[in-house]
């Protein structure tokens, strides 16, 4: 294990329905600080379920996840404080809908990490600011565009200070013309050092910002490398067949 | 003397009669020994009774709630044996709460379980919000999962603990989605606790029953309590249906 690498996955497996559907089936990667890992790989293939591993929205089967050398799988680890430097960014956003965007923003860090009222929101202004959505945040989220709310979405899970940012299929549920706004602050984010681990179909955003690219299938990683390495140079049968339908 | 001047005067003379007629009935149910003090007495018992059964009742229905669904929620091959018999525990609750009849309950916890008490309010309050808790329970419990899954995992995902997240996040939209319901609750509470009138506690139905036994009337009585139920109860309905449809205005 490398002296940088801030989440080390070995042997994952996720079944459900007892044994019937083997969600992941014997996963291990890791990710080390700053990088940024795309995953792609076709539906069904197991992707949502590993990112959701990672922060124990799913609980594994079997293997083991260690973040910060601690190993989170444990029963006896108390998730909700590692939680806390995982941000994770969803496909449907799931804002707060009763809250106002500065609410959504400062809830967290006023009741979990106890910040001040005035800290907390001068922190989520400064955020909002840097995405271009400062006027909005007395606004509700039925208020806003889709675009709008991916990019609260992600501020909100920064308001934490993550270590790690986990997104899941992103740009999926925008509308075509919003998708460039969110994949720009993504880029932003990922060019300021933020470690960040991505399920996209947007191989453009891939290319441009992954540090490595992993490819999974029927719950296994098949394909894994630089991003160049591996568009132009697939190994795999099933990767050369998968990138020839998505590219 | 012709036919219509006969059938006019007639008339005339009925209508006297039965005008003076109602107007004693009148005197003797509403006037007559301060009668009408007996019925606002008991509009407010009643009242009292139907606000406190509520308050007791969304207390027990988001307790009951929030336990079933915290145990329906658990990550399966992780079961915590404590939620496990609380979760039993509100199950036959809610079971024998909705299996048997409203005035059953009163009874046994007037001549039962409180059987040395003489404080009817006390009792009747009691029992009515227990029963309420088992219907609200469900009307919460179906509130919370109507809330989208995701609200709970971003909760989650930002440090929320279960309860915190519940507590801040799922509780308030289901309350949002369900108060229509809560409101037919009251309505229903309000006409239900007629009944109270079986452990002698004087009531607004009551109050028309004490009338009808001293003056050997029913007609008013009856008829002016029926009146100020439908009265309280379409008030309320209007309410509730203006809340509906701000709500689903403001469908945030
Ligand atoms: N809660 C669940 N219960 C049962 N089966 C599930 C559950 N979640 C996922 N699965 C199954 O696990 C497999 C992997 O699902 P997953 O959502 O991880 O795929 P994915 O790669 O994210 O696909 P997509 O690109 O469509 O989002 C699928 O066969 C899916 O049906
Ligand atoms: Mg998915």
């Amino acid at each position: 294990m490398n002296d940088n690498t801030l989440i080390s996955v070995n042997d994952l497996k996720k079944y459900f329905n007892g044994e019937q559907i083997k969600a992941l089936d014997g996963v291990s990667a890791e990710i080390r600080e700053g990088e940024v890992v795309v995953v792609i790989g076709p539906s069904g293939s197991g992707k949502s379920t590993f990112l959701r591993c990672l922060n124990l929205l799913e609980i594994p089967t079997y293997g083991h996840i260690l973040f910060n050398n601690v190993d989170i799988t444990d029963p006896k680890t108390d998730i909700n404080i590692h939680r806390q430097k995982m941000g994770m960014v969803f496909q449907h956003f799931n804002l707060f809908p009763h809250m106002t965007i500065l609410k959504n923003m400062t809830i967290a860090p006023i009741k979990v990490l106890k910040k001040s009222k005035e800290d907390a929101e001068a922190q989520a202004m400064a955020l909002l600011k840097r995405v271009g959505l400062e006027d909005r945040a007395n606004a509700y989220p039925s208020q806003l565009s889709g675009g709008q709310k991916q990019r609260i979405a992600i501020v909100r899970a920064l308001c934490m200070d993550p270590k790690v940012m986990l997104f899941d299929e992103p740009t999926s549920a925008l509308d075509p013309e919003m998708v460039g706004e969110v994949l720009d602050v993504m880029k932003q984010l990922a060019r300021e050092g933020m470690t960040m681990v991505v399920v996209t179909h947007e191989m453009g955003f891939a290319k441009e910002v992954g540090s490595r690219v992993i490819f999974m299938d029927e719950g296994k990683i098949v394909e894994e490398n630089d991003p160049v390495t591996l568009f132009e140079h697939p190994q795999s049968e099933r990767l050369k067949s998968f990138l020839a339908k998505v590219l | 003397m012709d036919f219509w001047a006969k059938f006019q005067s007639d008339f005339y003379q009925s209508f006297v009669e039965i005008w003076t007629k109602l107007q004693h009935e009148f005197y003797q149910s509403f006037i007559e020994g301060d009668r009408w003090l007996l019925y606002i007495k008991g509009l407010g018992t009643t009242l009292l009774v139907t606000v406190l059964a509520l308050f007791l009742g969304v207390f027990l229905g988001v307790l009951v709630a929030v336990i079933r669904s915290a145990h329906d929620q658990q990550k399966v091959g992780k079961v915590n044996p404590f939620l496990k018999i609380l979760n039993a525990l509100c199950r036959i609750y809610v079971t024998v709460i909705r299996g048997t009849p409203m005035m059953v309950q009163l009874l046994i916890m007037y001549f039962v379980v409180f059987s040395s008490t003489r404080n009817q309010v006390g009792v009747a309050v009691l029992a009515f919000g227990i029963n309420s808790g088992a219907y609200v329970s469900e009307i919460i419990r179906g509130g919370i999962m109507a809330v989208d899954s995701g609200q709970m995992e971003a909760g989650r995902s930002l440090g929320f603990n279960y309860t915190t997240t519940m507590r801040l996040i799922i509780i308030p939209q289901a309350v949002k989605m369900i108060l229509p319901s809560l409101g037919n609750e009251l309505i229903t509470l309000l006409k239900e606790t007629s009944i109270v009138t079986v452990i002698g506690l004087r009531d607004l139905t009551k109050a028309a029953m004490l009338v009808q036994s001293k003056a050997y009337l029913a007609f008013m009585p009856l008829i002016a309590i029926a009146l100020v139920y439908l009265a309280i109860v379409m008030f309320l309905t209007w309410l509730v249906e203006k809340l509906e449809r701000r709500l689903r205005t403001s469908e945030r």
